[in-house]
């Protein structure tokens, strides 16, 4: 055993570490259900907070659903906001406060149901912020009901016999919405459920907060996620339910990278 | 002296949040307010203060900018009238809830719904019990004065960062829309980062620094018994506010007969009926609430041992006359007069009513 603990002694070095809990992540055991893409988003954000050494300038606004407890596990200062309104909270901070980094973090019901007016105008007036979009499908924590994002056909708690354009309305494309807007500088969708794509959203989140810090108007990154608790599968079964239906209708990749608008290239009726 | 101008009363709430050293104007346009939100706009504090004025997409928008930035321990203000003010209780409920410093001005006009956009005080109920859901308070003042919506910026922001405590200055389009003459105070500085790190460092979200535990700004607690302790720690802050803060006027109450109970435009028409009272022999006070939580309660318990009644004179269907009938408490004859829809009553309409529901009665 002595040659395995030197040979183990000779791994076990700073160097060599491909994956530790980050030190803005606290010691609190997460709430989420197994297989839920929650833990994983917040990893990400807590890491790329910490490599960008910005704990102290950081503030997160969390929103109503499951995620509701974000305070609990990111160990930064945090407003609870009201159900969709995390965008106004947020502008106003980063008014308030400009070299500070805000972000929001919001799932489908807060961000493109309750709350898509002040979603869709903090993005038009391109404040300064990070906006992570978390897009399961479908209420999670009241228990399973509709979301703007529902697939056509998919089964939730208010749409027993699947969703029906007819009944219920379209799936919404928010994220393409806010691409068109002039505020936005980068908007992202990406995903959680493989290594790989896990490195892919912390380099899409890394890039939003370092549009923050360059002050380029807002980034919003969505994470199509599952919920396998929600959609009553394993959590294996939900990746590959999101694989064959979410992603053919959410597409994988950046829609916008660039910068806001120039006001200079608007009409201005006031020269 | 300070410097005096002829102002709107809309127009001085902007001048005073500037003077005062407000960091944050966030609203949306309403009649009979919309004055507020254009002086700012003309003023451009941006350049001169610091202040930040913006034009939110809706009053659901600017009272959640207002939680946002009083979370970061700033002083800021949003300013409605009735049906916008409607929109913002839910955030109101939450800024209670949070316990976060704020300014609220509601410049009432008649409703309900869409209504009039004539003056009105029918928002009573709304702003002084609550509105929201929830047990919780607004600390309210009640101008009746241009010189009082100037004066009571200032108050409203030093109550509400005393207790922690939204605060709203309840006016109405009369005093919104009128010219007085008006002393301004002089431009004090916006508080430093060092000054919100003393006042409001161990609550607002300023930045988790190395030295100490995050600060997170809720209203949330799913656990019963903490979430009943909550409310016993607001309900003990609201008691201690009853306890030291009513304000009042109290006009030729000492050898009055009946009393009028008036708050903002109203008390300004009672003055004058109350002159025509006397002339007619009446001998009438008036008993002018400042502050409407907290309400003047013992104040009033103290009038009804000397005097004979009571009238209530408000622009609604009466809603202050309840809690003057519970300060009373059945001792003497308190009865109500109020017109709606954004009619103002002359004073010798008052007059009438005290004669026929009062002192006839």
């Amino acid at each position: 055993m002595a040659e395995i603990t030197e040979a183990l002694k000779n791994i076990i070095k700073p160097e060599n570490i491909v994956s530790q809990k980050s030190s803005v992540l606290t010691n609190q055991t997460m709430h989420y259900c197994p297989g839920c893409s929650h833990g994983v988003i917040h990893k990400i954000i807590a890491e790329v907070i910490n490599e960008m050494e910005i704990q102290e300038d950081t503030i997160g606004v969390a929103p109503v659903g499951c995620s509701v407890f974000a305070y609990n596990y990111i160990d930064i200062d945090w407003q609870e906001a009201a159900h969709g309104r995390a965008p106004a909270l947020g502008t106003a901070i980063n008014r308030l406060n400009p070299d500070k980094f805000v972000f929001t973090y919001q799932g489908d019901g807060d961000l493109a149901a309750i709350g898509t007016a002040e979603t869709l105008h903090a993005v038009n007036r391109g404040e300064n912020m990070v906006m992570v979009f978390v897009n399961n499908g479908i209420y999670g924590m009241t228990g399973g009901q509709m979301a703007p994002t529902t697939m056509q056909g998919q089964v939730t708690a208010t749409t027993p016999y699947g969703r029906n354009i007819d009944l219920h309305g379209y799936p919404l494309k928010i994220t393409e919405m806010l691409a068109q807007l002039p505020g936005a500088c980068y908007v992202t969708r990406q995903s959680v459920e493989t290594p790989a794509a896990v490195r892919k959203t912390k380099k899409a989140i890394r890039k939003a907060f370092e549009n923050t810090k360059k002050k380029q108007g807002t980034s919003f990154v969505e994470v199509v996620s599952t919920c396998n608790s929600g959609w009553k599968m394993s959590p294996e079964a939900s990746n590959n339910w999101m694989r064959d239906n979410m992603f053919p209708f959410y597409p994988i990749g950046d829609i916008k990278d660039g910068e806001k608008v120039n006001a200079n290239d608007l009409p201005n009726v006031g020269k | 002296m300070g410097e005096l101008k002829l102002m709107k009363g809309n127009e001085v709430i902007a001048e005073a949040a500037i003077r005062c050293g407000c960091d944050g104007y966030f609203g949306y346009p309403i009649t009979p307010q919309s004055e507020v939100m254009e002086t700012l706009m003309n003023n451009r504090p941006w350049e001169t203060t610091g202040m930040v004025v913006l034009q939110a997409e809706s009053e659901t928008a600017s009272v959640n900018m207002l939680y946002g930035g009083a979370a970061t321990g700033k002083r800021v203000m949003t300013s409605s009238s009735s049906p916008g003010i409607s929109l913002m209780t839910e955030g109101l409920s939450y800024l209670a809830g949070a316990e976060l410093p704020c300014l609220i001005l509601n410049v009432q006009r008649g409703g309900p719904g869409l209504g009039t956009i004539q003056p009105s005080q029918a928002d009573y109920f709304q702003c002084v019990k609550g509105g929201g859901h929830g047990d919780y308070k607004l600390i309210v003042l009640a101008p009746s004065s241009v010189q009082e919506m100037h004066d009571f910026v200032e108050l409203g922001f030093d109550l509400a960062f005393k207790y922690r405590n939204p605060a709203m200055i309840l006016s109405d389009g009369a005093i919104g829309q009128m010219m007085e003459k008006v002393e301004l105070a002089p431009q004090k500085a916006r508080w430093t980062d060092e000054e919100i790190q003393e006042i409001s460092g161990s609550w607002a979200t300023t930045g988790k620094t190395k030295d100490r535990k995050q600060n997170v700004v809720t209203s949330l607690e799913l656990d019963s018994e903490q979430m009943e302790q909550n409310n016993l720690k607001f309900q003990a802050k609201y008691q201690e506010i009853q306890k030291n803060e009513v304000r009042y006027e109290a006009i030729d109450c000492e050898d009055a007969d009946y009393i009028f109970v008036a708050y903002g435009s109203s008390a300004r028409i009672c003055q004058k009926s109350m002159q025509i009272a006397r002339e007619k022999g009446y001998k009438v006070g008036i008993l002018r609430p400042i502050t409407l939580f907290p309400f003047p309660t013992e104040q009033i318990a103290a009038l009804a041992d000397k005097v004979k009644g009571f009238l209530t004179v408000e622009l609604n269907a009466g809603q202050m006359v309840e809690d003057v009938r519970l300060s009373v408490n059945g001792k003497k004859p308190v009865e109500h007069f109020g017109r709606m829809g954004g009619i103002i009553p002359s004073p010798s309409e008052v007059v009438t009513a005290l004669e026929q529901k009062v002192i006839g009665g």
